[in-house]
């Protein structure tokens, strides 16, 4: 656990320092002595686990599943008699003949990939900047992380506010503003999705810091000692030896940024519903869904499409978290 | 996972007693929502005859209509006692959601419009017959009116509140002063706007940010080209997008294409009202409703109207002119009240208090009100009555789905960079009616 | 990667050449800091200047000038036309029950698979921590639909099924956030000591009593680090009142701004003043109780 985390259990109740090894050994070894449960004991402790699992399962994976099953039927949503098989239709259908599945697909892919190549070294090179306890760099990192309270639905108004055309405070800082040469950012079809993808970085990159913050916390500074006496510059010192050591914050590190680059959603329909150069998935899901021309299972074919994505850093976050801990 | 263990045990008991005594109070306040969250879901339905009142969900969200369905709610509570609960949505998201709307928990009664986009509500069951209000209203509307009230099933859903003509609106002193005529052909239209465009006025202002307005374009062309059965037909997808007619609608509105305003896929439908008052735009093709935009009494009389020119087929026969009114929803069908302000609606009396706050539409009912007409406004209704064949709009006259999943992001990309694929206009056509 | 590299090279050299005895000189770091900082504030700050402006002022003087008046006109204004209280209350009436249901319903999983071995606990655990991963579109239809075919009593909901109502927003709420919650929670419970619960079986305690009156007390850290993050999660969540709430007035906040750009379209100062209306309680919740905040992000982001 973190620092922060450790400190927020009260001293009487915390762990002497490497008893969790031996506490882990030691449960195992009294596995066998517990006494046994009794049958109150039992019950309770079913309701305890059961109660929440029958909620996750009834509002979490049975839809899941059923998103599965009406992507291969034609539903218009209104009659449960109404739904009829269609196979693979739907698949069909948006891979060839639905003109906003591939821009969307590549729009997923760009929004990854800036996360991943502009959000999220900012917020590597703002925590370790403030990592070095100048002054003042409580106030920074508030400054950062303020983004991060906001709803991305928010964050989109906030940023039309700055992107507007004529009154817009960018095009006046560009010296456009009220001119034939304005640049509509979040109107223009080729350039909205990366004015949008600065917006959603101006959150990101405050979240990645700080988690990387608590991580440089917890770095042993012994080694970086070690690396020092050893001969080693900055650049060496932080790449071999402490950005290694954060390997479990990376991998969360990983795994919020294809996440959240695949929930892009509150953005772009917040500014023009996911239309017109904002194409994303979970907006086409949405669309077909919710909005007047509802075709439930061309948008659940989507939904499939967006879960069969997800599901690969979910896959790869829940092997490396909990793959671990069945090694222990 | 190596832990630094922070010594900050002397700090922890003050947190605590603060956390404990902001915990107790969260927890005494944190009742009230569960209780209001309990009574929230629920509201009592007014079944049964005399209700004290209804709800009425509206989606006319701009200034000018909300005020002049205010006046006609107060017209009503006025002559009956019942109280009018008005719920505004704003007109897009109005539109965009009235699925789940209509799924869920619709008021009693509530603004939309004539067309297939009512049938089809209809035909699922979601809203209630007024066959019983239309006994008391039917001798107000004209036959084309009732048949456009009608649902699939001959059965009445609709009250007509007003409707308006689409075309093509200018500043009366604008072409005085720069010498412009009204274009009777399409050939004389593109002339007018190449004039237009040397004297640096954007000829044709356009806003599709919505996505909708576009259709208007697209319906005269088709209509202008093709005829009007074929433009009714195309809507219900009797005819196929993949063939040459179609793809010439296409080709001649991109001889139009030049001419309309560059911005367009930025700027809603008001700002492109705006431009055209500050005389940025030489005319703008919508509907009367652009007047609502004008406030200034000035600007208001210096507005005049010409039909779209006429291009191949029946002169200028046809005319988009969209009903716009009321419906039931089927839990308002219970709804005595509900009922009474529908047959309201249909009636002289309410269409005028309507008109007197809006006057940028042409009332429907028999016996309106008619001295306080602009010569504006008797031009949109003259071409209304003159009119041999009538349109809703494309989005009232086709699936909803096509209207808004395929023909707006088409016409986007149209608009941008002037190539239509009807192939896959069809494609899509094809699985999404089939998937009704 | 480059000149991260060399940015966070320099600093890091200096610290390890100098072992922090000298008061360090980082003026390259702080002007680079300082100059994202202000870049950082620039788009509240501009919405929080625009909102001060009444119209008139911008009419005549243009959204960038200084000039004019500076007043709370447009906050009042858009309070009392917007609706805004209106919105608290629902947004209150979503999040409160949402974050007390979700720890207390986590809180009782976590115990269960922290303190008794099961063969099932990782799967349970996976399971939980997945569903939170999810995008929550993949889930819309089928919920939409459940909601739909729910039916209830007219008293109950006056849509005669789930939709519309605020008790399908809490349930999926709670659903989405029990994952993280209970992940973060088992974590927790398992580094305190288990002596404590020893002693308590020893005394003849059942399970119930170790969780109520041992356990839930000494997780209250964790439930306040949690619980702050979760009211600002479940506040700031616009998707599930976007799919299941149609009636305008029952929306919350978060999700009826988006209300608020049809109505207010042009009028940019009264959208502003809206927004940072919005934005003022997570804000002061933001400042008051910052290190729980960041305690809870940091609880569950960072495996124990």
């Amino acid at each position: 656990m973190s620092s922060t985390a450790r400190e927020l259990i009260p001293p009487e109740s915390r762990e002497p320092e490497g008893a969790s090894a031996k506490r882990g050994r030691t449960r195992k070894a009294r596995g066998g002595r517990v006494r046994r449960l009794s049958g109150r004991d039992k019950v309770v402790l079913s309701l305890m686990v059961g109660i929440p699992t029958l909620i996750e399962l009834t509002l979490v994976w049975l839809p899941m599943l059923m998103s599965v099953g009406l992507s291969f039927t034609r539903w218009n949503g209104l009659d449960l008699g109404d739904i009829r098989p269609a196979g693979l239709d739907n698949y069909q259908y948006i891979s060839q003949d639905y003109p906003p599945f591939w821009p969307a697909v590549q729009h997923n892919m760009l929004w990854l990939l800036f996360l991943a190549l502009v959000a999220t070294p900012l917020g590597l090179l703002l925590a370790v900047l403030l990592d070095q306890n100048i002054r003042g760099s409580k106030i920074y990192q508030s400054i950062f992380f303020a983004p991060v309270m906001l709803s991305l639905a928010l964050i989109g108004i906030i940023w039309q506010l700055f992107y507007q055309r004529d009154n817009g405070l960018l095009n006046f800082l560009l010296g456009t503003a009220g001119t034939p040469q304005a640049v509509d950012w979040f109107g223009d079809s080729s350039v909205n999705i990366w004015a949008a993808m600065v917006a959603a970085t101006w959150r990101h990159a405050g979240y990645v810091m700080l988690l990387y913050l608590a991580g440089l916390k917890g770095v042993d500074p012994s080694l970086k000692e070690a690396a020092a006496i050893d001969g080693a510059n900055g650049y060496q010192t932080f790449f071999r030896v402490v950005f290694p050591a954060m390997r479990p914050i990376n991998i969360v590190i990983v795994v919020i940024t294809i996440i959240e680059s695949l929930r892009a959603f509150d953005v772009v329909y917040v500014i023009n519903r996911g239309t017109n150069g904002l194409e994303m998935l979970s907006a086409l899901v949405i669309q077909n869904l919710v909005g007047e021309g509802q075709v439930i299972g061309v948008g659940s074919a989507l939904a499939v499409v967006l879960l069969v994505i997800s599901l690969v850093p979910i896959v790869f976050y829940l092997s490396r978290t909990f793959g671990k801990e069945n090694k222990a | 996972m190596a832990a630094q263990f922070d010594a900050s045990a002397a700090a922890y008991p003050t947190r605590r007693t603060i956390l404990k005594t902001v915990g107790v109070g969260a927890a005494g306040l944190a009742g009230i929502p569960f209780l209001a969250a309990c009574t929230g879901g629920s509201g009592p339905s007014a079944t049964g005859s005399d209700s004290p009142g209804l709800t009425f969900g509206s989606g006319s969200s701009d200034d000018v209509p909300k005020r002049a369905y205010q006046a006609v709610t107060d017209a009503f509570t006025a002559k009956t006692g019942k109280t009018v609960t008005t719920n505004v949505v704003p007109h897009n998201d109005f539109q965009n959601k009235i699925n789940s709307y209509l799924q869920g928990s619709p008021d009693d009664t509530f603004t939309w419009f004539a067309g297939y986009r009512m049938q089809y509500y209809a035909g699922k069951g979601l809203l209630a017959p007024i066959d019983d209000v239309w006994e008391s209203i039917g001798a107000n509307y004209s036959d084309a009116l009732k048949k456009a009230s009608t649902g699939p099933d001959g059965k009445l859903y609709f009250v007509p509140n007003y409707n308006y003509p689409w075309g093509f609106f200018y500043r009366k002193s604008l072409w005085a002063e720069k010498g412009y005529e009204v274009p009777e052909t399409f050939d004389a239209l593109k002339a007018l706007a190449t004039k237009m465009k040397a004297d640096g006025i954007i000829p044709i202002g356009f806003a599709d940010k919505d996505g909708w307005p576009a259709m208007g374009t697209f319906d005269y062309v088709n209509m202008r080209l093709n005829g009007y059965q074929f433009h009714v037909d195309l809507c219900a997808h009797k005819e196929s997008w993949d063939q040459q007619k179609v793809s010439a609608v296409f080709d001649t509105w991109s001889e139009l294409l030049p001419f309309q305003d560059p911005a367009a896929l930025g700027q809603t439908w008001q700002d492109a009202a705006k431009a055209l008052e500050a005389k940025k735009t030489g005319m703008y093709l919508l509907g009367s409703f652009v007047t609502q935009q004008f406030t200034d009494p000035a600007v208001l009389a210096d507005i005049e109207f010409f039909a779209f020119p006429e291009i191949a087929m029946e002169g200028r026969d046809a005319v988009e002119a969209p009903i716009d009114g009321l419906l039931l929803s089927k839990k308002g069908g219970e709804n005595k009240a509900a009922r009474d302000f529908l047959a309201f609606l249909g009636t002289a009396e309410a269409q005028d208090a309507y008109a007197a706050v809006d006057s940028s539409n042409i009332a429907t009912a028999k016996g309106t009100d008619t001295s306080k007409f602009t010569p504006l406004n008797k031009t949109c209704a003259d071409t209304i009555a003159n009119a041999k064949y009538i349109s809703q709009f494309f989005d009232r006259d086709a699936l909803p789905a096509m209207a808004n999943n395929v023909m707006i992001p088409a016409l986007q990309s149209f608009i941008k960079d002037g190539k239509m694929d009807v192939k896959n206009l069809e494609a899509q056509a094809k699985t999404l009616y089939a998937a009704q | 990667m480059s000149t991260t590299a060399a940015r966070a090279g320099r600093p890091a050299t200096d610290t390890a050449a100098r072992s922090g005895s000298r008061p360090k000189r980082h003026y390259g770091t702080h002007i680079f800091l300082t100059v994202m900082a202000v870049m950082w504030l620039v788009p509240l700050g501009w919405s929080v200047f625009t909102a001060l402006r009444p119209v008139a002022s911008t009419n005549e003087h243009g959204y960038f000038s200084l000039a004019g008046a500076f007043n709370f006109d447009n906050f009042i204004q858009a309070w009392s036309q917007g609706g805004f209280a209106t919105y608290f209350w629902n947004s209150v009436i979503i999040t409160v029950p949402a974050v007390l249901v979700t720890l207390f319903l986590a809180s009782l999983m976590a115990f269960a698979v922290s303190r008794v071995n099961w063969k099932f606990n990782i799967t349970l655990l996976i399971m939980f921590t997945a569903g939170n991963l999810l995008p929550p579109q993949v889930l819309a239809a089928p919920l939409f639909e459940m909601a739909k075919h729910f039916e209830v009593p007219y008293s109950f909901s006056d849509s005669g099924n789930m939709l519309n109502t605020y008790i399908v927003v809490i349930a999926v709420n709670t659903a989405f956030q029990m994952g993280f919650c209970t992940f973060v929670l088992s974590n927790y419970m398992k580094a305190l000591s288990s002596d404590l619960t020893e002693a308590a079986l020893v005394d003849g305690a059942g399970i119930w009593r170790q969780y109520r009156e041992i356990i839930l007390p000494l997780c209250r850290p964790a439930f306040a680090a949690l619980g702050t993050l979760q009211v600002i999660f479940i506040y700031n969540d616009y998707f599930w009142p976007l799919l299941f709430i149609q009636s305008g007035n029952r929306l919350p906040i978060t999700t009826a701004i988006n209300n608020l750009q049809g109505q207010f379209l042009n009028n940019y100062n009264l959208l502003a003043a809206g927004a940072v209306i919005t934005v003022i309680p997570t804000l002061v919740i933001y400042l008051l109780l910052q290190r729980q905040f960041v305690a809870g992000l940091t609880l569950g982001s960072s495996k124990g």
